[in-house]
């Protein structure tokens, strides 16, 4: 089985993040690159199902040059190589022109299984995987916590509110994954020492053969116009108990309708 | 705050950031009860052996990762910022290893050292006895040759994982000589071999120590590591590097107590200042941050000697007095800069100054620190100017 994950470099979510002040879009030279913890379970699942039933996991990753750490670590969990879509052109694109560059990439490098995270820690969009299988035009399977394929059948389990759907579809398909599904695999000093020797192919848009008016920031179908930083938490609500402090909470979570 | 660092390697530094990650969602959340606990987490380093960190320094041919002391010590240095037990407990395994590595026979080596250094294994090492800690060549634990095998009796203390490794490096008079003692490679499973209840600690209370006892334990010769009578020779090379190890682990002790003296002293405010605004504290954090880099630079300054293949015993024992005695003042300054809160368990800082104590004493106390230094600078010349990647010139 041919097996593709997608993952991103996001800024780290423990520092500061920010967005430059030309143009709105993520600054990525304020905080440490690291990798889309949702795209780390990916990365396993993509391993798993490769240790199950043979194949090969190819990353795909579409950022800056500096994405190249985010592909290394996913060489050294034990992936078997990499396609970095990199290019000046791709700045700023949002999520449709992200899936128009990487559907169009995908179509070129070619897939059974695509599986990525169900949503990045930056932009938080969760659109991509949807997008992804629509313009593939191949089943679309997301917020999966477990995921089995038999044959050419690939079925998951879709979590809801109320727990889970069953949803099933045939290969190829897009595969989007919640944290629930695995626990990713910490690279071995062997894993590292490897990743060195695997192959990272590198794609220019041209290469890629983007059309230059669906990439980037003038081809995005939105734009953040406006920045601000959380206001301060507000002083919470103090109940005091007066023989009535169950009610009076109660009332409260009701009104939050928390309860 | 991480420190800074400058690593040979992409690898090497690949490494540090999982070693990271890992201390931090694996290690960070349990070090507080499994000490309070006195709870041996035997599990990491099963974790620590699948990534490849117990057989860091040692060759690939064996199934080690072939890395250099420099990248191997900053290793070290990353899990004990997090937990000192763990960091103690690697230095103490990769230390039983030692022997095997550098004095075994070809044959012995490919035999054992592939799970020794693969992580199925843990490893402990057996050199003081109750009545011989600083002076090993006064040990009386004996083994006497019978046929085929060698019989052995005594008794070993202070045995880091003693109880619970799988392996120990015993250290056992072979001779009436002061200096007959050989190296011996003893399984767990070997009958006559018992642990003592572990030792009730001041600290590192998550990391079992505990007597090794040795009643008629009869192993076959060829278990034997190096010629008979060479184990006092093993056992001082070995120190040399286990105190770069504990130097490590001394140093990554200090940062974990830095961080979280400075962390608090930027959060917490009196007279309507952050404390770290005052001078008074600030410059205690100062004196604390210069110590804790201090001792990693002579720890990687030994390590760097070593990989170049040159001596390094006197650099080795500066680096293990240095970062032991500043861990130390580091730690008990941390307890200050926190004030009553750094008293009290709720707060990792009370663990970290007494973890710091055992430091000075372990490996080698600092006052043999002391007599092993002035007796190099009564006896060694200068030493010529090495450069590294050049191999020895």
């Amino acid at each position: 089985m041919n097996i593709v994950v997608c993952v991103k470099q996001v800024p780290d979510t423990a520092t500061e993040r920010k967005l430059r002040s030309d143009d709105n879009t993520l600054d990525r030279d304020a905080a440490d690159g690291v990798v889309n913890e949702l795209d780390e379970y990916a990365v396993e699942e993509a391993l798993r199902l490769k240790e199950a039933h043979g194949g090969e996991v190819t990353v795909l990753t579409m950022g800056p040059d500096k994405a190249a750490d985010t592909i290394r670590k996913a060489l050294a969990m034990g992936a078997d190589k990499a396609v970095h879509l990199v290019d000046d052109a791709l700045h700023g694109s949002d999520a449709l022109s992200t899936s128009y560059a990487m559907a169009q990439t995908l179509k070129k490098i070619g897939f059974d299984l695509v599986i990525l995270g169900s949503e990045s820690t930056d932009a938080r969009t969760g659109v991509l995987a949807a997008m992804l299988a629509e313009r593939l035009g191949v089943a679309q399977l997301t917020l999966a916590n477990k995921v089995e394929v038999e044959g050419s059948a690939v079925t998951i389990q879709r979590v809801t509110d109320y727990g889970y759907d069953k949803v099933q579809g045939s290969l190829p398909a897009v595969i989007s994954v919640v944290e629930k599904i695995n626990e990713p695999r910490y690279p071995s000093f062997k894993g590292i020492m490897a990743a060195k020797k695997k192959p990272v192919q590198k794609l220019g848009a041209a290469e890629a053969e983007l059309a230059a008016d669906q990439i980037g920031l003038g081809a995005a179908w939105s734009e953040v116009t406006e920045a601000a930083a959380a206001p301060p938490r507000a002083a919470g609500t103090v109940v005091k108990d007066e023989g009535d402090g169950g009610v009076k909470t109660a009332d409260f979570l009701s009104s939050k309708k928390f309860i | 705050m991480p420190a800074s660092r400058v690593m040979p390697t992409r690898e090497s530094a690949d490494l540090i950031e999982v070693v990271r990650d890992l201390a931090a969602r694996e290690l960070a959340p349990r070090v507080a009860k499994a000490e309070e606990d006195e709870d041996f987490p035997r599990d990491v380093f099963t974790t620590l052996g699948a990534m490849g960190v117990l057989g860091l320094p040692y060759p690939e041919e064996y199934g080690g990762g072939g890395q250099p002391y420099e990248v191997y010590l900053q290793v070290l240095e990353e899990i004990a910022r997090v937990w000192s037990s763990v960091a103690v407990g690697t230095s103490v395994h990769v230390l039983s290893c030692f022997g095997l590595v550098g004095f075994g026979t070809e044959e012995q080596r490919r035999a054992w050292l592939p799970d020794m250094l693969g992580g199925g294994l843990l490893g402990a090492y057996c050199l003081s006895e109750p009545h011989a800690g600083s002076d090993p060549a006064a040990m009386t634990t004996r083994a006497v040759r019978e046929g085929d095998e060698y019989v052995l009796n005594g008794a070993k203390a202070w045995t880091t994982h003693g109880g619970r490794a799988d392996f120990y490096q015993v250290m056992a008079r072979t001779s009436d000589e002061r200096t007959g003692i050989s190296c011996f490679l003893v399984p767990a499973g070997a009958e006559g071999l018992s642990a003592d209840p572990p030792e009730r600690k001041m600290g590192l209370t998550g990391s079992p120590t505990a007597t090794m006892r040795l009643d008629n334990v009869r192993i076959p010769a060829d278990r034997r590591i190096g010629e008979e009578g060479g184990g006092l020779r093993i056992a001082l090379a070995a120190l040399d590097s286990g105190r770069l190890g504990i130097a490590a682990a001394a140093t990554g002790l200090a940062q974990g107590a830095l961080d979280v003296a400075v962390d608090y002293a930027r959060q917490r405010t009196t007279f309507g200042r952050p404390i770290i605004e005052h001078q008074g504290l600030a410059f205690l954090l100062a004196d604390m941050e210069a110590a804790v880099q201090s001792a990693r630079a002579m720890t990687l300054h030994a390590a760097r000697l070593k990989d170049l293949g040159r001596p390094f015993g006197r650099e080795a024992s500066i680096a293990k007095m240095v970062a032991t005695d500043n861990a130390m003042k580091v730690t008990t300054d941390a307890v200050q800069v926190l004030g009553g809160y750094g008293y009290t368990r709720d707060f990792p800082v009370e663990r970290h100054m007494r973890e710091a104590k055992v430091m000075q004493i372990f490996e080698g106390t600092n006052q043999i620190q002391r007599l092993v230094i002035s007796r190099a600078l009564a006896r060694d010349a200068g030493a010529p100017i090495g450069v590294a990647g050049a191999g020895q010139d």
